[in-house]
């Protein structure tokens, strides 16, 4: 085995070392001519009389060298040559085994590759435009006792930016949901808020235009300038030249073009493209909740940092540790516990990243499970042709070819498949790198969905990697077995008998004992994702998604808050007076949104904070009947009314881990606690319900009135026997009596949003479900090949059973219970690694266990049918065998 | 093959070359003076063919080439024997021999 690796390697080594070697025997050759010359003048010759005897002596230099070079070189590559020829030959005779070979192979290898590109593409260099990517890694921000990113303020980013050494840069990116208007069609698009040096930090070059100067980062709204994607420019203003200095709306707001970004530069934010990028000035103007560049507790960042050449992580991560404790003694109040760190770009917190890497994670498992079974189907068909070919193996072992010859020759066949495959492989990729998307919701019209797969150079190399892994594994196998055909028994052994086994068949029922096992995996892992999907949708959030859900969008009409107040309450009070309208609420942002809830640091009566605890609870503005509205139970005090307006009392509504964590054991009604320099008093306590999605943890969090907190962009929530469609033209209607220039948003039902937020869950078994599926297939395959060999080999022990007055049935029966058995053994081989594997999906799984039998049924029943079917058939076979003619053969 | 003298007969130089190295390692122009010397002067192994058969045989394993110092302070690729070169010199040499009486048994016979 090793001697075989090492003359593998030093014929594809002595193909690319000819130029040393030559230089060596150019070397060697002209010491020889020197000794010659010197022994010549020894004997009294002048030195260039001596020398050219010596040449004439030796004869022609490069004649000789080129000699040498056939013996060493040539003798191998020629031999491989030739196999590599005869191999070919070899597949054109056989195309039915060829093309099933190079299909099992080619759905390996591409699958793989295709996995690797998304990983590639995604997580590990998702900015192909980005200069130095591997310096460039996500500003994770955290806060002590809450869990995830807790984000930076605009501040506390410049105060980083202005301490710390180790980097060469920090930039901003926020990404943002806006409406785009040009000329009179508006729509939704995504967008950036970024800091000046944006383009510049990431070495993007503006294709028109520039990128944005530094002091446009700057001044309140006070640089209203974008650069515009390539994609905005082609479909929006149809590529037009001219483009820079022309104007477009953006939330309203004259901006000025200055630039064009690259085709290919779709912005940082893993899994989203943007469509235009604003500085960090116009925050404003994009931020419903207000101005914050100001503000410490305002924390809204998002942003990336790039180390300077030769800084390590740990060094940055000290410096970046040892500024927020600065800035905690500096300013107690908003720092209190915040730190920050950084983050390889694929664990970014704040970005699709740390989803995906889970979800790619496992599904690499999966392919590379599919690819270990595609490669025992291989090695399956070349021990079934090997026997086929057994008569030539014989005659060239009786000719004089030695073993490892023989095996040499059989591996370069299986490296001839393997490399078409690859190739097939690769083009398969090429073709899915982008399929990703497909599997994906589109959280709203207008939203640019990007998870580009990425082939470069290292996905190659990987991917010959694991085709020349997978041709050791489906090609040596085979091959040594082949090479050991006995002179004498080749001729004597016609087959072997149903039950029994000779060595060959007792591999092919390893081999098949191995698909089998894997296959089982990849059922119960399937198996445990969809019943967790299944469970995670008939999860109740804890409040009811039966409603529908709309909006207008009067922040981009130009609406400040008072304004936009008058509006919602009037449009509120007409569409509750509509008769299919059961009740109607407002809210600031709708649950399961990707908007981001109110949070403010708290100060609670009678409750003492520990000394580094950061009292900051998310809550949310709501309307009267919100609670009413969204089914969720008050199981104290009040609901908010409509009195509960600006010239009322403060008040907010708990829930009940908020009023357990902070008035444990007493009444929560009637207290108080202070939210940004307003007391406000507790009128309820209401069951605790998911805020953002279904598998976070029950955590606290408050409501207050949405007329005592008025901002400018709300959305309305509708209880109505009616579907979405047919409110629509009421919604309309009841809108444009308000503002005959508005529109509703079309309605839609919470429950869709909801289910947008599983997509991770939904990818993950989808993905997994269908790479489940090709493994089960090709294990199929590999079952039913063995069998129909089995019967095939064993015509003559079947004939005589029958002959001697086996029925029909029996014979079934036989040639069913040998497939049977091999499954069982596999199925609980699989078992026992699927109960120590499925503990790796644990974080995939929502309320179910990793050993849920009812999954493993599933895989277990599934797998059982799949392999009675691929045994039926062969066994269906031997049944019609004729007697006579078996004996008789 | 060799020159004005009977020619080497075809598949030997392989042999006599690993003879040459018996004893010791030696260079390229070393192994065709061993030869020479070996043979009272009878075989005189060209260059030409010297080389290609040197590289044959290191490329089959039977012999190892190093670079070293010869004695006149030159620097030189030296031929060393493997134990596989030695085996197969042992196995040449008994065919060889066999084949040589029988050559003279069938010469010999009347």
């Amino acid at each position: 085995m090793r001697d075989l690796l090492h003359s593998w390697f030093s014929r594809l080594f002595g193909l690319f070392r000819k130029n040393r070697r030559d230089a060596e025997m150019a070397e060697e050759m002209q010491q020889h001519v020197d000794l010659l010359t010197e022994r010549n003048i020894a004997a009294g010759m002048m030195p260039h009389q001596a020398r050219n005897a010596a040449l004439r002596e030796f004869g022609g230099v490069e004649q000789i060298k080129e000699a040498a070079r056939e013996q060493r070189v040539w003798l191998s590559a020629e031999q491989f040559w030739q196999d590599l020829r005869f191999g070919a030959r070899m597949l054109f005779r056989n195309p039915g085994f060829s093309i099933l070979a190079i299909s099992c192979l080619t759905l390996g290898i591409g699958t793989n590759a295709a996995v690797l590109s998304w990983i590639e593409g995604i997580l590990i260099r998702p900015y192909p435009l980005v200069a130095h990517q591997d310096r460039m890694f996500a500003l994770n921000a955290t806060t002590r006792g809450a869990t995830g990113y807790t984000g930076l303020s605009y501040p506390e980013f410049l105060d980083y930016e202005k301490n710390s050494t180790l980097f060469e840069s920090l930039i901003v990116d926020r990404i943002m949901g806006t409406t785009l208007s040009v000329g009179d069609r508006a729509e939704r698009a995504t967008g950036g808020i970024v800091s000046a040096n944006y383009f510049d930090a990431l070495g993007v070059q503006p294709i028109l235009g520039r990128g944005f100067r530094p002091e446009e980062g700057t001044g309140r709204n006070a640089h209203p300038v974008t650069v515009i994607s390539y994609r905005t420019w082609q479909d929006r203003y149809n590529g037009d030249p001219a483009i820079i200095g022309r104007t477009q709306y953006l939330n309203g707001v004259q901006h000025t073009i200055v630039g064009v970004a690259p085709e290919k530069f779709h912005g940082t934010f893993i899994g989203y493209s943007s469509s235009f990028w604003v500085p960090t000035s116009m925050q404003e103007t994009f931020d419903t909740t207000g101005y914050k560049l100001e503000d410490r507790s305002a924390h809204w960042i998002e942003g990336y940092a790039f180390l300077k050449p030769g800084a390590t992580r740990q060094q940055a991560d000290a410096e970046l540790h040892a500024i927020a404790q600065r800035l905690e003694k500096d300013y107690p109040e908003t720092n209190r516990g915040h730190d920050l760190a950084l983050s390889p770009l694929w664990k970014t917190p704040f970005n699709q990243a740390s989803n995906m890497s889970a979800t790619l994670g496992i599904t690499m498992a999966v392919v590379f499970f599919v690819l270990l079974i595609a490669c025992a189907n291989v090695s399956n068909l070349l021990l079934a042709r090997s026997l086929l070919r057994r008569h030539e193996m014989t005659m060239r072992l009786a000719l004089g070819a030695g073993r490892r010859r023989l095996i040499q020759q059989l591996f370069t066949e299986g490296l001839l498949l393997g490399l078409i495959a690859a190739a097939g492989g690769i083009a398969v990729a090429y073709w899915c790198r982008n399929a990703l998307v497909l599997s994906f919701p589109t959280p709203a019209a207008g939203i640019v969905i990007d998870f580009p797969g990425q082939i470069d150079w290292r996905v190659l190399a990987v991917s010959v990697a694991i085709c020349l892994g997978a041709t050791m594994l489906f090609a040596l196998v085979p091959a040594i077995h082949a090479s050991h055909v006995d002179l004498s028994g080749a001729l004597k052994t016609e087959g072997s008998g149903v039950v029994g086994g000779s060595g060959r068949s007792r591999l092919r029922s390893g081999l098949v004992l191995v698909q089998v096992s894997l296959s089982f995996v990849l059922l119960a892992g399937t198996g445990l994702l969809l019943q967790s999907l299944q469970r995670m949708q008939n999860a109740s959030p804890g409040f009811s998604t039966d409603v529908i859900v709309s909006s207008a969008d009067v922040f981009s009409a130009g609406y400040n808050a008072e304004r936009a107040r008058v509006f919602y309450t009037q449009l509120l009070d007409r569409v509750r007076e509509n008769p299919d309208v059961e009740s109607a609420t407002l809210a600031r942002l709708v649950p399961f949104s990707y908007g981001v809830f109110s949070s403010a640091p708290l100060e609670i009566d009678g409750y003492q904070p520990a000394p580094d605890e950061q009292l900051n609870v998310s809550y949310i503005e709501v309307a009267d009947e919100y609670f009413k509205t969204l089914g969720i139970p008050i199981v104290a005090g009040r609901e908010f009314q409509r009195t509960d307006d600006e010239k009322a009392l403060p008040i907010a509504i708990i829930n009940e881990t908020m009023a357990a964590k902070y008035w444990p054991g007493k009444d929560p009604m009637g207290q108080r606690f202070r939210v940004k320099e307003r007391w406000l008093q507790i009128v309820g306590v209401a069951r605790n319900a998911n805020y953002e999605s279904k598998n976070e943890l029950p955590k606290s969090f408050f409501y207050v009135p949405v007329r005592q907190n008025f901002s400018v962009s709300n959305s309305l929530i509708v209880r109505s026997r009616e579907t979405p469609g047919a409110i629509r033209n009421a919604l309309a209607r009841e809108v444009q009596a308000l503002n005959a220039t508005l529109a509703p948003i079309a309605p839609y039902r919470l429950q869709e949003q909801v289910d947008r937020k599983g997509y991770t869950q939904r990818l993950s078994a989808t993905l997994v479900a269908i790479f489940g599926a090709m493994a089960l297939f090709l294990a199929a395959i590999g079952l039913y090949a063995v069998m129909s060999y089995s019967v095939s080999q064993s015509t003559r022990e079947l004939g005589l059973r029958m002959a001697l007055g086996a029925s029909a049935k029996d014979l079934l029966r036989l040639v069913i219970s040998r497939g049977m058995r091999l499954t069982v053994a596999g199925i609980v081989i699989g078992a026992v690694s699927a109960l120590a594997l499925t503990r790796l999906i644990g974080n995939l799984l929502y309320q179910v266990s990793p050993r849920d039998p009812v999954a493993f049924g599933f895989a277990l029943v599934v797998m059982i049918t799949v392999s009675f079917i691929a045994c039926f058939l062969p066994a269906w076979r031997a049944t019609r065998i004729d007697p006579v003619r078996a004996l008789r053969s | 093959m060799a020159k004005e003298k009977p020619d080497l007969v075809y598949g030997t130089l392989d042999m006599l070359i690993l003879k040459a190295l018996q004893h010791e390692p030696r260079h390229g122009l070393e192994i065709a003076d061993r030869i020479r010397q070996m043979s009272k002067e009878i075989l005189n192994v060209e260059q030409g063919s010297l080389y290609p058969a040197l590289y044959r045989l290191e490329a089959r394993g039977w012999i190892k080439a190093e670079w070293d110092v010869s004695d006149n302070n030159r620097k030189a690729r030296y031929y060393k024997l493997t134990a596989a070169g030695r085996k197969q010199l042992v196995a040449e040499t008994d065919h060889w021999s066999r084949i040589t009486k029988g050559i003279d048994l069938v010469l010999s016979a009347s």
